[in-house]
């Protein structure tokens, strides 16, 4: 059995919170220069000059992108050949999480109770943690940190079988619509459809980390994630919702086994900031 | 700067606001005050109870934003515009106590709008996102009020050319609506 220990587990989780945060993905920045040369708005135009700009700066001065520096969420292989020693696995992400907010000088944005005392944990611990547990004797992190004024603007509906294509695509666009100027489009759109209505909000996370520009292997959903993307873009929103032809740069759906009855959608909405890292041990 | 952009100064007056029209460019210079929703419903509070404010609001723009922690050396961290529906519910009592503008991102409520067109005030957007591009017109930043709240206490900026979009003016004139009508297919 490989050892892996749970120091080496934070000094991954801290690097990639502190890399998600300053550089962008390159897919979002070719993306961002390729819509820039597509886009007729003026002001669509400049604030796509602005996004591209901003994210050079950030990555050259080593600060954050954006400074909703989101709730820390991680998707996590887990081989089931390591043994983790040196402490508690969920310890030593949060640790890491801990370190990459403070060391990093990213902004604190959790709050513990989310009802009453919504009082900041200062430290923007816990995280989100999905594991999966996979043959193998690696673990494989991949980290997005989320920001809320896209996420806010999520919704999830629980379609009936018979509303079929034609029902997920209305209910996409219209989460775009209804999101307008919100969640800081261009956006990221990540689609769940099947499973639960828990498991259809977990894979429209996980879509949102997609590189943007690769499609679903299945040619169906591929088809219909490029027939989305092009629906949401003749909204007419554009970047930073003044007008333009520039209102989402991916469409991304995952999809999974569901219940005879049941058809349920999930979308996950992710801003211009497409924050995400990955990496291996 | 381009000469696309109108430049303007703080505090802000009738006539300032009455000449800004719903998608010009503008650049802002002097100071801002920063609030997001937890300042908002610490502010509404001590209205209720007939307190006084720690600001007085005339002619005042508040900057919906919570930075990210300046890095040493720097004077703000990351510090772009935040959703401004969320302060909605409290906004049309500060534009009755003379608050003449606001800086964020998003949809504003009809009730926020009616406000405006009354106080005469106007709502600029900045571009959400651009962060760190937005923090290197902050010059100073000033603690006022909250310091509990982290990143979201109520600090006073100072600003030189902050780059904003007039998103709706005093007239109600919106450029969500009226800019992505033009691009709509």
């Amino acid at each position: 059995m490989r050892k892996v220990s749970t120091e080496d587990i934070k000094k991954v989780v801290k690097e990639l919170f502190i890399q998600a945060n300053y550089d962008i993905g390159p897919d979002v920045m070719k993306e961002l220069k390729k819509r820039l040369e597509a886009e007729e708005s003026e002001s669509g135009k400049s604030i796509l000059a602005e996004l591209i700009e901003n994210n050079l700066i950030a990555s050259a001065e080593r600060i954050a992108i954006c400074q909703d520096t989101g709730l820390a969420v991680l998707f996590i292989k887990l081989g089931q050949d390591i043994r983790i020693v040196g402490g508690n696995f969920n310890e030593a992400i949060n640790q890491g999480v801990r370190e990459a907010y403070a060391d990093g000088y990213l902004r604190k944005s959790c709050v513990a109770d989310p009802l009453f005392e919504r009082k900041n944990t200062k430290d923007n611990t816990p995280a989100i943690i999905y594991i999966d547990l996979v043959p193998g004797d690696k673990i494989h992190f991949q980290v997005t940190p989320k920001g809320f004024g896209s996420e806010n603007m999520s919704r999830m509906k629980m379609l009936v079988p018979a509303d079929g294509e034609k029902g997920v695509k209305d209910f996409v666009v219209e989460t775009a619509k209804i999101a307008g100027p919100n969640p800081c489009p261009p956006v990221v759109i990540g689609v769940g459809i099947g499973g639960t209505i828990d498991k259809a909000a977990q894979i429209a996370k996980k879509a949102t980390l997609r590189e943007i520009g690769k499609n679903n292997p299945d040619p169906r959903y591929a088809k219909l994630e490029k027939e989305i993307l092009e629906e949401i873009n003749k909204l007419g929103i554009g970047p930073a919702g003044l007008g333009g032809l520039t209102t989402a740069l991916a469409v991304n759906i995952d999809h999974h086994p569901t219940h005879i009855a049941g058809l349920p959608v999930v979308v996950n909405v992710c801003c211009h900031a497409a924050r995400h890292a990955e990496a291996e041990i | 700067m381009s000469d696309k952009f109108k430049k303007i100064t703080t505090p802000l007056t009738d006539e300032t606001v009455k000449v800004l029209k719903a998608g010009e460019c503008v650049l802002i210079t002097g100071d801002i005050y920063t609030a997001r929703d937890a300042a908002h419903k610490r502010l509404i509070q001590l209205v209720e109870e007939g307190k006084k404010l720690p600001l007085d609001l005339n002619g005042k723009i508040l900057y919906y934003v919570g930075p990210a922690p300046a890095k040493p050396g720097q004077v703000s961290g990351s510090a772009g515009p935040t959703t401004s529906s969320r302060v909605d519910k409290y906004t049309p009592t500060l534009l009755d106590l003379g608050l003449k503008g606001m800086i964020g991102k998003g949809l504003r409520s009809q009730a926020v709008i009616d406000s405006m067109k009354k106080n005469k005030a106007v709502y600029f957007g900045a571009t959400g996102g651009a962060a760190a591009l937005i923090a290197r017109c902050i010059k100073k930043v000033e603690m006022i009020a909250y310091e509990d709240l982290g990143a979201e206490a109520l600090q006073k900026m100072e600003v030189v050319d902050f780059p904003v979009t007039v998103v709706i003016d005093c007239e109600g004139n919106n450029l969500y609506i009226t800019g992505p009508e033009k691009y709509k297919k």
